[in-house]
């Protein structure tokens, strides 16, 4: 397999790699033009039929997914990098018919001059524009972690789509012109807020928060994720149900492989697909996820496109700094060697299907993930057990010693009972019981909770209280037994490693008589396989069961009735 | 025998954070033996120009994977890459395609 670092040396005559295109050839679309440009693999374009290529792809992605419509307010987050620059230019070229807004993120760093090269191209663009710090997710509203039920906008494919569009035109017309003009106003406005720097107070407890952070790994999802908190907050404040972000195919690869190394395997069609339903009434989508970096910044500097550079918390930092840099490092050097890398990865990520395809959606959503608001892919529950035990570092010599995480050993009370708890742990355990997989590794870089953002804590408060009594139901998660021909086979995983999917525990009451596999009372294997379609297979057969033992688990439960003892496992079923 | 070469050496997408912020330098490469070609430019930005962290501009005998060269607003690997001959007053233009979003 390649590895990084290895040198492939030249590539073998009439073997893998395409013959290299040189000056003398001519435009692979008009045939006429001089080819200034090479993308893809050997493909050279003139400059007009590459300007007119990069439009239209444009157009295209944004035509293809037949989710934005005409008159419908779009936030365009702009980070002053390129590929949110080359965005807002397209959106410009194209000129939608519909109004839009620029959101911008700025970090600590030569503030003021950065803020006014983006004032200026702002002012340029003529759309209403907010510049948002990000020290003002320290006075975000816990709201912003809630999902709305989604608007009721016009849905539609195919010949439908026309006709939705039609109805949601008459609404908006019905609604008034007046506001119809005030929307599609090109006159520049100024930002809402009148304050635009941020309190000394503020910016001091940002860097106190990223400064307690350990790895730089750590710090780049906290930083992606207060970002995308922030960008919500300012499109749910100012009425945009769209938000288009500028992530281009080669960071989404990047962010792919990424992503499945922060265990975030289970949200990838959220993170790199065209469309991110995941905040209910906000829709984020990525109009530039078919143009390569490559392509972009050709085109801005074809095109003269302004953008702002601003340093990032990864800005010089050595290859091995963090995973998302190693990944990158990664992906780019074998693109170098084999030029179709980046698209065979992103093309993978087009295939991946967001819902499972047997009516699982019928059955009520699980809690969502308190910082990523994706559904959950962890048993809340498991936090009382051996991999929160792991996570929130309790320690107790009368603590039985923890197996493998995702293993239940006897009453899960163990963790909790027998031994006084600290506030701080307490809230600490309550917030990470509330995250995914993925959010719960990152968050075990950061030392103390107390730096977070207050809505954060806040929501994690409120939330503890809502869903604790609902844990044993629908909502957090279910015992199920499951039937020996869908567990791996062989003995459990001895020495789970850290990152990997998740796990599905194994209850003591509900056993699968598994031929020819004993199992220890009270001490079930751990098991690594994914949770979405077992769920759908047992579905089919039982149905949900609630865990009448989950009464005597948590020392804060409300005792529940011992429920009914379940579907009789039947190994030979499904 | 090749004359010296008066070229225009350019930096973008971040890069110039390596070359202490300057973008545009105007450069006059000696007269040497061999003709110039952009490998030995590469040599020669290593040792006069860049002020740190090289390891994040060049790779080998090339560029970091990432960067992306424009010789005169044209990709250089229609020009032959590293061995494309330099002329006088060519404009080598290198982006970093790593930053930003």
């Amino acid at each position: 397999m390649c590895e990084v670092g290895e040198d492939y040396g030249e590539p073998s005559p009439g073997g893998l790699q395409p013959p290299r295109p040189g000056r003398e050839q001519k435009c692979v679309k008009c045939k006429e033009g001089l080819p200034v440009v090479v993308i893809r693999a050997g493909d050279a374009f003139c400059r007009d039929c590459f300007k007119a290529l990069y439009v239209h792809k444009f157009r295209a992605v944004l035509g293809k997914s037949r989710l934005i419509f005409p008159g419908e307010k779009v936030l365009l987050a702009w980070s002053g990098g390129p590929s949110s620059s080359s965005m807002l230019w397209q959106v410009l070229q194209v000129r939608l018919r519909r109004p839009q807004g620029a959101a911008c993120g700025q970090s600590a760093t030569d503030r003021a001059k950065t803020l006014a090269e983006m004032k200026q191209v702002l002012r340029a663009l003529g759309f209403p524009w907010h510049i948002v710090a990000l020290e003002e997710v320290f006075g975000l509203p816990p709201t912003v972690l809630r999902r709305p039920a989604p608007a009721p906008g016009p849905v539609g494919t195919g010949p439908a789509y026309k006709a939705a569009v039609d109805h949601f035109l008459q609404q908006r017309c019905a609604l008034g012109a007046g506001r119809e003009e005030q929307l599609s106003h090109p006159g520049p406005r100024e930002p809402q807020s009148p304050a635009v720097l941020p309190t000394a107070t503020q910016t001091e407890a940002l860097c106190r928060l990223f400064g307690s952070v350990k790895t730089l790994t750590a710090k780049e999802e906290l930083l992606q994720t207060l970002r995308t908190h922030l960008i919500l907050h300012v499109a749910r404040t100012h009425g945009y149900s769209k938000v288009m972000t500028g992530d281009t195919c080669t960071r989404l690869a990047i962010k792919l492989m990424t992503s499945l190394a922060l265990g975030r395997g289970a949200f990838l069609a959220w993170d790199t697909g065209f469309a991110d339903e995941r905040h209910g009434d906000v829709v984020v989508v990525r109009p530039m996820r078919e143009h390569t970096l490559k392509e972009v910044a050709f085109y801005n500097r074809l095109c003269a496109v302004p953008s702002v550079f601003t340093p990032a918390v990864d800005t010089k930092a050595p290859e091995k700094a963090s995973i998302h840099r190693l990944m990158e490092a990664f992906l780019l050097r074998l693109q170098a060697q084999f030029p179709s890398t980046v698209s065979t990865v992103y093309r993978t990520s087009e295939k991946l299907l967001k819902a499972p395809r047997d009516g699982f959606a019928a059955g009520p959503p699980g809690p969502r993930c308190l910082l990523c608001m994706c559904v959950l892919d962890v048993d809340s529950a498991d936090s009382a057990t051996a991999f929160g035990a792991q996570t929130t570092s309790h320690g107790s010599p009368t603590q039985p010693p923890v197996p493998e995480a995702g293993a239940a050993r006897g009453p899960c009370c163990c963790a909790w009972m027998g031994r006084p708890h600290s506030h701080r742990e307490d809230a600490r355990a309550r917030v990470i019981e509330q995250l995914c997989y993925g959010c719960r590794v990152n968050l075990k870089d950061l030392p103390s909770l107390d730096c977070l953002p207050p809505y954060i804590l806040a929501e994690a408060q409120l939330r503890s209280q809502r869903y604790l009594p609902t844990l044993g139901g629908l909502g957090g998660g279910f015992w199920v037994s499951i039937p020996t021909h869908l567990l791996p086979p062989g003995p459990g995983p001895s020495g789970r490693p850290r990152r990997t999917w998740t796990a599905m525990r194994r209850p003591g009451w509900v056993r699968a008589e598994p031929t020819g596999r004993q199992e220890p009372a009270g001490a079930p294997s751990p098991v690594c396989i994914n949770k979405n379609i077992l769920i759908r297979k047992l579905q089919s057969t039982w149905g949900r069961s609630a865990d009448p033992r989950r009464a005597g688990g948590h020392g804060f439960l409300p005792q529940q009735h011992a429920g009914p003892a379940g579907p009789t496992p039947s190994p030979a079923s499904t | 025998m090749a004359a010296p070469l008066s070229v225009e050496v350019e930096f973008g997408g971040g890069a110039e954070l390596l070359f202490d912020g300057v973008k545009k330098h105007q450069v006059t490469l000696p007269g040497q033996e061999e003709p110039w070609d952009v490998r030995n430019l590469l040599a020669w930005i290593k040792k006069n120009l860049l002020k740190e962290r090289p390891e994040l501009f060049l790779h080998g005998d090339s560029v970091r994977p990432g960067i992306l060269v424009l010789i005169n607003d044209a990709d250089w690997e229609l020009l032959g890459e590293l061995d494309y001959q330099l002329q006088d007053q060519d404009s080598i233009l290198f982006i970093s395609t790593l930053h930003g979003g």
